[in-house]
């Protein structure tokens, strides 16, 4: 071990240095932003050319020789035992090379009795995979997929969170079960028990279970606020849909995927087949987003699995808009009853959270720590229940659960500082220990001229103007299963590899920005290698994780191979190694200017063809706070202006204001993307998006983007991004990812902004011109009584 | 999608021989498997064959016919349009803009630029409503020969608030609607190329009268003009469109008004409304509350209210009511 001084704090605010002790395979540390060449400058994509210009190869365009196209045929029933299927015509389809019916369930809950008499599973939700063909062509598939006849014995369904919660419900599994999260982040607590379509309560997450006495906090306080929310189904909507190309050749498997972990792909496909890890290769250049859906190969990567290893052939399968909806995943809805209780002065004494959401047929739909973590508060308890309905499996949605609880927490604690009649920020300052976050109220306090708002409906006129404020709560995750290897070539090609993937975030770009950095060369010099599982593994792209689990290693990997080019500079230049200086894509001798060698040149000295450092995320400088979470946090702090027409209940965002930090910024203008991406979904949830079952039918009516609404253009408002720079002394680069807490305060913030606006707090989401409207009304009718 | 040939049509009168089927009649259990349907731009059609609920054997292009999308102007005879004219054509058409405004927002409000590029006149006028229930091919609605329907009993919070009887449906065309306020006429050819005009009014069908379709054209019958009548000097339009987003989207309530003014006084008033009932409806309680008035916040808030006398809320869509209250008084205001 060896001790290093490294930058710690805010600049402009308490910028210091901290000693931390290190292992001596660490390389010295990183200075501040300011006196980097590379690291955190708004250094252009070095992917950006082949996006815009179309040679960029996504799963979609994969074409190999021979290669089948594969259709699903789903239930088109809710719920059914299933008594028959006849697939003889599309197997004699001229055309068809291959047939596959699901003996058992590749997706939900695993119930532990899964024997159907018939021999196959009962089908749960309206979508779910049957029978798959792989033909020539994907119209001769839905061809064939059209031929196949399925008799379904229809049995009573459920697809209401409420009703499902009542007693009597038609039941989704008839035994208590189970299912593995995946490395998106959903908490799943395992082994808990079913009462009904009930399952739980969870009331622990890994900040620990519930704290002090509640009878004796409410007791103490002096206000007592008691509201219930509800927040609806939202689908993920990743441009590019799921799907994957499956070449199951002689045992040896080579999959394309558009997928956010190239290991789990990998290591799923091998244990559904049996096979050694070894022998699946996953590949993933380019990825048209994730958002948490695309962690796992899915049942139509098992699906295409089947029929590959069947025809012999490759098989493409990607999912239409349509599957995407009803089956690839969601954000599970949620209602939360919850109750504060707090001091005249702000302090809270207070706070239970109980909850229920439903991930369809699948496990996850808890409502996150947020209200355990982002406030002090002595006496705290949770009880977060799951709710089965026949509907496709959630899936971890960009920050689960916090975004949900964040809206309904956040309100909460804007009607607190309404009851006490104080400033929203000045009692965050009170109740909120996080010191980022303090730091970034006080930003905003500066940027936006912040004064306590105005008395909530007092605007004259129809329209109404409105100022709300929300913060963002996300743990720091690290992954440390993150590995990265450089490889510098005789002729001066530098290559970073990682089977780490880029799900359109920027994770090339940083990782070239890091390596050019410490190699005294340009991100451009960097040939970026990853998404393929023949590299070392790297981390899943969730919990907003990858920007600090595989940049560290770089780094260090980076250090590893400069010492060595080093050394042999030294020889070139005749001097120490110690009087070496690496810049501008030179090595210098510090007493002897002249003497100096080009990084080409000196590449094309090496011994063997390549010399290559291989290095793997270190624990965090200083220790994890618990398992491998970091000690600081990804808070945030946003502000949404709305305008709301009180004679047709249309809200309009005006501009929001986004607070942000992400320990050291690596590359400012892929920060800003991921910000403004995740307040407009953030929007999109606050105001759009619903994902609607229809209870007579079982079907999603609007599994499309016609009728399922996101914000286009004209619905997007002025974002203005703050990003403050904050060095926590963690690891070598000292950079965390940004995607998730992106998400998480937007739609709290519209909704105080709402609030603000009309003088009626909006307890459901999305908050349509409908529910406006009714709001309003209900709010005249008690007025008036 | 299902396999179909393909007709390029070279005169109009080649088109009506090669097509034998409505493509409402497409949508039918009884569909006749050797189908032929029109097709102009195909925006609605290629929906509707895509989510596979209509196949038809043979499509009969007639977007390459020469001579269908003028639009000719005279202050005198008024405006004519052909069936081919696209909805950025009437966006950008000046004289539109000037003397017939409410058609010119109605067009230019419309979907995204890109489909306002391809979509024609004609196309737009016999598109089939966009209920989520009649578009989905798991269900079975009341309108494709069930006896149910699934949104009145179910998700109906974008559907009719009036007119209806059993289908809850709403018409989708903003274009009918303004045509409906300036009392178009529509110029058809029959299959035997006869002509006849229709009043647009006349021209939409209630599910209560024939649920399979929603206007009076015949297999093989061809919308050949449409005409709008000559502007008067004193006389004002109006539209609002209100949809969940601005652009790139259905209206949930949207008005069209054309006045005619005697001083201030409101000597005559059309006023549509569209997304409130299975077609588009003409609004004469709120007509009768404006006529002879002069227009002001009262009696323009008076007329939004008394048209929604008659409308009766589904479960989901009472919202409806005060924004179509409200747009119809800022319509009003607006022309004055």
């Amino acid at each position: 071990m060896k001790k290093i001084k490294l930058p710690h704090g805010i600049p402009d605010y308490n910028l210091g240095e901290i000693v931390r002790e290190v292992p001596n395979s660490e390389p010295p540390a990183l200075p501040v932003n300011k006196k980097l060449k590379v690291i955190g400058k708004r250094i252009k994509r070095i992917d950006a050319l082949a996006k815009v210009t179309g040679s960029a190869v996504f799963t979609a365009d994969v074409q190999l020789p021979g290669m089948l196209y594969g259709k699903i045929l789903r239930a088109d029933v809710p719920h059914a035992r299933i008594k028959s299927i006849d697939i003889s015509a599309a197997e004699e389809h001229p055309g068809v090379f291959a047939v596959h019916i699901f003996e058992k369930r590749y997706e939900g809950a695993n119930p532990k009795k899964n024997s159907p008499e018939s021999g196959y599973p009962d089908v749960i939700y309206a979508g779910q995979p049957v029978v798959g063909v792989a033909a020539v062509s994907t119209d001769i598939a839905e061809d064939a997929i059209n031929l196949i006849k399925v008799e379904y014995e229809p049995l009573d369904f459920v697809v209401d969170l409420d009703r499902a919660r009542k007693p009597g419900a038609p039941l989704v599994y008839q035994t208590d079960v189970d299912q593995e999260a995946s490395s998106g982040g959903e908490d799943i607590e395992e082994g808990l028990k079913s009462r009904g379509n009930v399952r739980g309560p969870t009331t622990r997450s890994f900040y620990g279970g519930p704290r002090g006495d509640l009878e004796k906090g409410f007791k103490e306080a002096d206000v007592v606020i008691e509201r219930t929310y509800r927040t609806q189904v939202q689908t993920h909507c990743p441009l590019e849909t799921h799907g994957v190309v499956v070449d199951y050749n002689r045992g040896h498997v080579t999959i394309y995927a558009s997928t956010q972990s190239t290991k789990g792909t990998r290591n799923d496909f091998a244990k559904t087949f049996n096979l050694s890890k070894s022998k699946v290769r996953v590949i993933s250049e380019f990825i048209g987003g994730g958002f948490g859906a695309k962690h796992s190969l899915g049942s139509f990567g098992v699906m295409a699995g089947f029929l590959s290893k069947k025809s012999g052939r490759p098989v493409k399968l990607m999912l239409d808009r349509k599957e995407e909806h009803i089956s690839a995943g969601n954000r599970p809805n949620s209602v939360q009853f919850m109750k504060l209780g707090a001091k005249k002065d702000g302090t809270l004494t207070a706070l239970k959270q109980l909850s229920y959401g439903t991930a369809g047929i699948g496990l996850g739909a808890g409502v996150g720590n947020i209200a355990q973590a982002m406030y002090e508060c002595p006496n705290f308890k949770t009880e977060q229940y799951d709710v089965f309905t026949n509907a496709g499996p959630g899936a971890a949605f960009r920050a689960p659960g916090n975004v949900q609880g964040a809206f309904a927490l956040e309100q909460l604690i804007d009607e607190l500082a309404v009851k006490l009649d104080t400033d929203p920020l000045q009692l965050r300052d009170k109740i909120d220990k996080s010191m980022i976050r303090k730091v970034q109220r006080e930003r905003a306090v500066q940027l936006l001229n912040w004064k306590k708002p105005k008395k909530a409906g007092s605007d004259p006129g129809p329209v109404k103007k409105g100022i709300g404020v929300a913060q963002a709560h996300w743990p720091r995750f690290v992954n440390l299963d993150s590995t990265v290897e450089i490889r510098v070539l005789r002729d001066g090609a530098v290559e970073v590899r990682s089977a780490v993937q880029d799900i359109g975030t920027g994770t090339k770009t940083v990782l070239a920005q890091v390596v050019a950095e410490e190699l005294g060369l340009k991100a451009e010099d960097i040939t970026v290698l990853i998404g393929d599982t023949l590299f070392p593994i790297g981390p899943p792209s969730g919990g907003s994780v990858v920007t600090g689990s595989i940049t560290p290693p770089a780094r260090n990997a980076a250090h590893d191979i400069k010492t060595q080019l080093i050394e042999l500079a030294a020889g070139e230049l005749n001097t120490d190694t110690d009087n070496i200086l690496t810049e501008n894509g030179w090595f210098f001798s510090k007493t002897d200017n002249s003497k100096k060698i080009s990084f080409h040149d000196l590449a094309g000295k090496l011994r063997v063809e390549q010399i290559t450092a291989t290095a793997s995320r270190s624990d965090d400088y200083g220790g994890f706070m618990v398992g491998t979470v970091g000690f600081e946090e990804l808070g945030a702090v946003q502000f949404a202006e709305v305008s709301v027409d009180t004679e047709t209940g249309f809200v309009k965002v005006d501009k929001v204001v986004a607070v942000h930090s992400c320990g050291r910024p690596l590359n400012i203008g892929q920060i800003e993307s991921q910000i403004n991406g995740g307040v407009i979904m953030g929007i999109a949830y606050a105001l759009y998006e619903d994902r609607v079952i229809d209870e007579n039918t079982g079907q999603q009516v609007n599994p499309n983007l016609d009728q399922y609404k996101m914000p286009f253009t004209f619905e997007v408002p002025e974002i203005q991004i703050e990003l403050i720079e904050e060095y926590g002394a963690r690891s070598s680069t000292d950079a965390t990812g940004i995607g998730e807490p992106a998400n998480i305060a937007t739609a709290a913030a519209v909704a105080n902004a709402v609030y603000n606006a009309i003088g009626v707090r909006m307890t459901e989401l999305p908050i349509t011109p409908s529910r406006i409207l009714a709001a309003l009304n209900k709010a005249k009718k008690e007025n008036n009584e | 999608m299902n396999k179909f040939s393909w007709y390029d049509a070279a005169s109009v009168e080649e088109a009506q021989k090669e097509v034998n089927s409505t493509v409402s009649q497409t949508i039918q259990p009884d569909a006749d498997p050797n189908a032929a349907v029109f097709k102009a731009a195909g925006i609605d059609l290629l929906d509707l064959m895509k989510e596979g609920l209509s196949q038809p054997a043979k499509v009969v292009n007639v977007r390459n016919i020469p001579g269908l999308d003028e639009i000719s102007f005279s202050p005198e005879k008024g405006l004519r349009l052909g069936p081919n004219v696209t909805l950025s054509q009437i966006a950008d058409d000046e004289q539109i803009k000037t003397h017939y405004l409410a058609f010119h927002q109605a067009a230019s409000h419309a979907a995204t630029p890109q489909i306002r590029n391809m979509a024609t006149l004609a196309g737009n006028l016999a598109q089939r409503t966009r209920c989520w229930y009649f578009r989905s091919k798991d269900v079975v609605c009341f309108r494709k020969g069930s006896s149910t329907c699934y949104a009145h009993i179910g998700k109906n919070e974008n559907h009719a608030i009036m007119s209806y009887g059993y289908c809850v449906s709403i018409h989708a065309s903003s274009l009918a609607t303004a045509l409906m306020a300036f009392d178009a006429i529509i110029e058809i050819r029959e299959k035997d190329g006869k002509i006849r005009l229709v009043p647009i009014k006349e021209f939409f069908v209630l599910p209560t009268v024939d649920r399979t379709k929603e206007t009076i054209l015949e297999p093989g019958e061809l919308i050949t003009s449409v005409f709008l009548p000559a502007p008067a000097s004193n006389r004002k339009s109006y539209y609002i469109k209100m949809g969940s987003r601005k652009s790139q989207d259905w209206p949930m309530a949207e008005v069209a008004v054309v006045a005619e003014f005697s001083g201030t006084i409101c000597k005559s008033a059309n006023i549509a409304l569209g997304a409130a009932a299975p077609v588009p409806v003409i609004s004469t309680l709120a007509i009768e509350a404006i006529t002879g008035k002069s227009i002001d916040e009262t009696t323009a808030a008076h007329a939004g209210r008394a048209a929604m006398e008659i409308a009766v809320p589904l479960s989901e869509n009472a919202y409806k009511i005060p924004v179509f209250e409200a747009i119809i008084k800022r319509a009003l205001l607006a022309v004055v």
